[in-house]
């Protein structure tokens, strides 16, 4: 991360202006709302909100799964190519290739009626130039490398054999058999106990370091970004609020969402107190709050949050906030320093 | 902390719960008797007036069973709850109409546990005049208290569920668990269907009543951070038993069985700077169906040894109301401590 201030390094993936709407019967709602970033080679980005907030909407959009009535609209550059602009044979490609996703619920994601193994081959067959038997091999090979246990007897179980965990595992392997240089990974562990969520971060970490991915992590859960991510960025009613290293915004929040998100989790040595939790509940996406859309949540809010909707503006040490107090909140510290 | 408070409300007994599966052909051909899903396994424990203890631990572990045996939505297979020293499975009548009135649970998920057909008005109406806990004429004056007491605008009794957020439906449920006045409050997995920032709203009114009402709760989760926050006690649960219990503090800081210290471990901290490459537990639940002979824990516990595969280990005291179940005695103690820690900076 340091090292990237000398020789800036080129983004993998970048985002410009990504905007997607659905039509509702209350008439066209952003569900992303003008987001831009960028992932860089080798890192672990967290994007981090509460439900609604348009994070997993956002991963969705940049692998082109919105379908109408839905709408997307801005840029995902990779490299060099325009995955928005991308005609289907050319996505295809890209897709499930170079990039890859994970979803949160793998018994919903996995094919019920066919085998795990046939379905890790499909994929390989679909972007590998392997023969039957060497595909054979290939999934074998997977299965072992994200831990499942028995990789030759266990190609030929159903997803519904497979435990929670392992069925978690088993994507983890079909995402991989194309050796993505991209993992995006859609709350992953949400779904999984606290022994297993951490078998399966410390295998993504380990496979990124193995493999060389970048990899956008999508989560609720702040604990799961402090032990995984490098920068994080987050997400309120469907724009980005504050990005930056995870230690550097953990240490001094700059947006009044970020510090009350960190302030709802309970840490020790406070037990048995209040926690500084945020009034109110977020905004529904048909009608959001003029000016800053948190102003109505916010104890900063003053007469322009309620007026003018503050811009994604750098800081330094390569951060980035959009709010218009946002020295006040920093000067009010952090909840978990 | 607060001292503990010493008088005993509830006390399980040796607590044991199966659910049988469907018989097959198979077996009964075999002639054995139909598979079971052994959901409690003899638990024990005693609830102290005014003192909220968390039972924790992962899905399957019987956190959710055990609740339900102590209200009584389900009745015990084996061993037995005591209320006020009174078997609850035993009461009938008045006994068990009050008994129902004193003990309330709220469940997790606040979109099947309301009615859509009834307005929160009508809920609390139920609950106040089935226990008669006022006269019909200061019935609604008693419903916009309610839910004054629990934060919500009071032009909301008139409201159906639907229109309510997640949150706001936690307090529904917390409402009317409180319109009976009861003493205890068994409270499933109460935040974890919700937002982070809301979860702590709800934790924080959760803290004001217990004050406010005197209340003793039960406060079951799968999450280590919120039940550390909210417990004087915890219980750590794996496969239908207790494998530790003990006062927060003392069980957090130096857990005494292996199980509780992988759940720790595994447990995300929110500070960036210690990140560890070891995996705090390896393996899987076993199955609640065939269960692992000897210690529950041994199949996935790195400090195993021959006599954990062959004896089952009883809870012993570690301390002041600390108790593990676990061979190793020694097991956490600062001098005898055996694991490293490898934490790497990020």
């Amino acid at each position: 991360m340091t090292a990237g201030m000398a020789t800036p390094a080129a983004p993998v993936l970048s985002v410009r202006n990504l905007t997607t709407t659905f039509s509702t019967s209350a008439g066209r709602v952003a569900a992303v709302d003008d987001v831009s970033f960028d992932v860089m080679p080798g890192e672990v980005l967290g994007v981090v909100g509460e439900s609604g907030s348009g994070k997993s909407v956002t991963l969705r959009s940049i692998m082109r799964l919105i379908h109408s009535p839905g709408q997307v609209t801005g840029s995902a550059t990779w490299h060099g190519r325009d995955l928005l602009g991308l005609s289907e044979r050319e996505l295809r490609k890209v897709r499930g290739g170079e990039i890859a996703m994970i979803f949160q619920e793998p018994t919903t994601a996995l094919n019920p009626v066919l085998p795990v193994g046939l379905q890790i081959e499909e994929n390989l067959k679909a972007h590998t130039p392997l023969d039957r038997a060497g595909r054979r091999l290939r999934a074998i090979e997977l299965m072992n490398l994200v831990g499942i246990p028995e990789p030759e007897r266990r190609l030929r179980d159903y997803p519904h054999q497979f435990s929670g965990g392992m069925r978690q595992r088993a994507m983890i392997a079909i995402s991989l058999a194309s050796n993505p240089r991209l993992l995006l990974a859609d709350e992953p562990t949400t779904a999984l106990d606290v022994t297993i969520q951490d078998q399966i971060l410390k295998l993504l970490l380990e496979l990124k370091r193995e493999l060389g991915m970048s990899v956008v992590f999508v989560t609720h859960d702040l604990g799961v970004v402090a032990a995984t991510c490098d920068r994080l960025a987050v997400m309120y009613a469907g724009r980005i609020v504050e990005s930056g290293p995870v230690r550097a915004v953990f240490e001094e929040p700059r947006h009044a969402y970020t510090r009350g998100l960190l302030g709802s989790v309970p840490r020790s040595g406070a037990e048995r107190t209040m926690l500084l939790s945020i009034e109110g509940t977020p905004p529904s996406l048909a009608a959001i709050p003029t000016g800053c859309a948190f102003n109505p949540r916010c104890s900063f809010a003053t007469d322009i949050c309620r007026r003018d909707k503050p811009q994604l503006s750098p800081i330094d040490g390569g951060r980035l906030v959009a709010c218009h107090h946002h020295d006040q909140v920093a000067a009010a510290g952090s909840p978990i320093a | 902390m607060s001292p503990l408070p010493q008088k005993v409300l509830i006390s399980a007994q040796e607590v044991s719960k199966e659910f049988r599966l469907p018989q097959t052909l198979g077996r009964r051909l075999r002639g054995q008797p139909p598979l079971a899903v052994h959901a409690l396994n003899g638990v024990t424990f005693t609830l102290h007036h005014g003192e909220t203890l968390g039972i924790v631990g992962e899905s399957g572990c019987g956190k959710s069973t055990l609740a339900r045996c102590l209200v009584r939505l389900l009745d015990c297979d084996d061993g037995k709850v005591l209320f006020e020293g009174k078997d609850i499975a035993a009461l009938a009548g008045p006994d068990l109409r009050a008994f129902n009135r004193r003990a309330q649970m709220i469940f997790q998920d606040p979109y099947s546990s309301l009615n859509p057909r009834m307005t929160v008005r009508q809920m609390l109406n139920e609950a106040l005049s089935v226990h008669r806990m006022r006269p019909r004429a200061k019935i609604p004056a008693r419903i916009d208290e309610l839910l004054d007491l629990v934060r919500l605008p009071a032009d909301a009794a008139d409201r159906y569920p639907h229109e309510f957020s997640g949150g706001q439906r936690q307090r529904i449920g917390i409402a009317r668990a409180l319109a009976v006045e009861p003493e205890v409050l068994v409270a499933d997995e109460l935040v974890s269907a919700l937002d982070v920032s809301v979860q702590a709203q709800v934790v924080n009114l959760l803290l004001q009543l217990q004050e406010q009402l005197n209340l003793t709760v039960v406060f079951v989760a799968h999450d280590l951070r919120l039940v550390r926050h909210i417990s004087h006690r915890v219980a750590v649960m794996y496969l239908g038993r207790i494998v530790e219990i003990g006062p927060t503090e003392q069980l957090f800081s130096s857990p005494r069985h292996p199980y509780t210290r992988a759940l720790l471990d595994a447990a995300p901290e929110l500070d960036p700077g210690t990140r560890s490459t070891k995996v705090a537990a390896r393996g899987e639940l076993p199955s609640p169906i065939n269960l692992p002979k000897g210690c529950a824990f041994h199949t996935r516990c790195p400090h195993a040894f021959e006599r954990c595969a062959i004896e089952r280990p009883i809870l012993s005291p570690r301390g002041p109301a600390h108790e593990a179940a676990c061979h190793l005695t020694a097991f956490g103690l600062p001098s005898a401590a055996p694991i490293a820690e490898d934490t790497v900076g990020s």
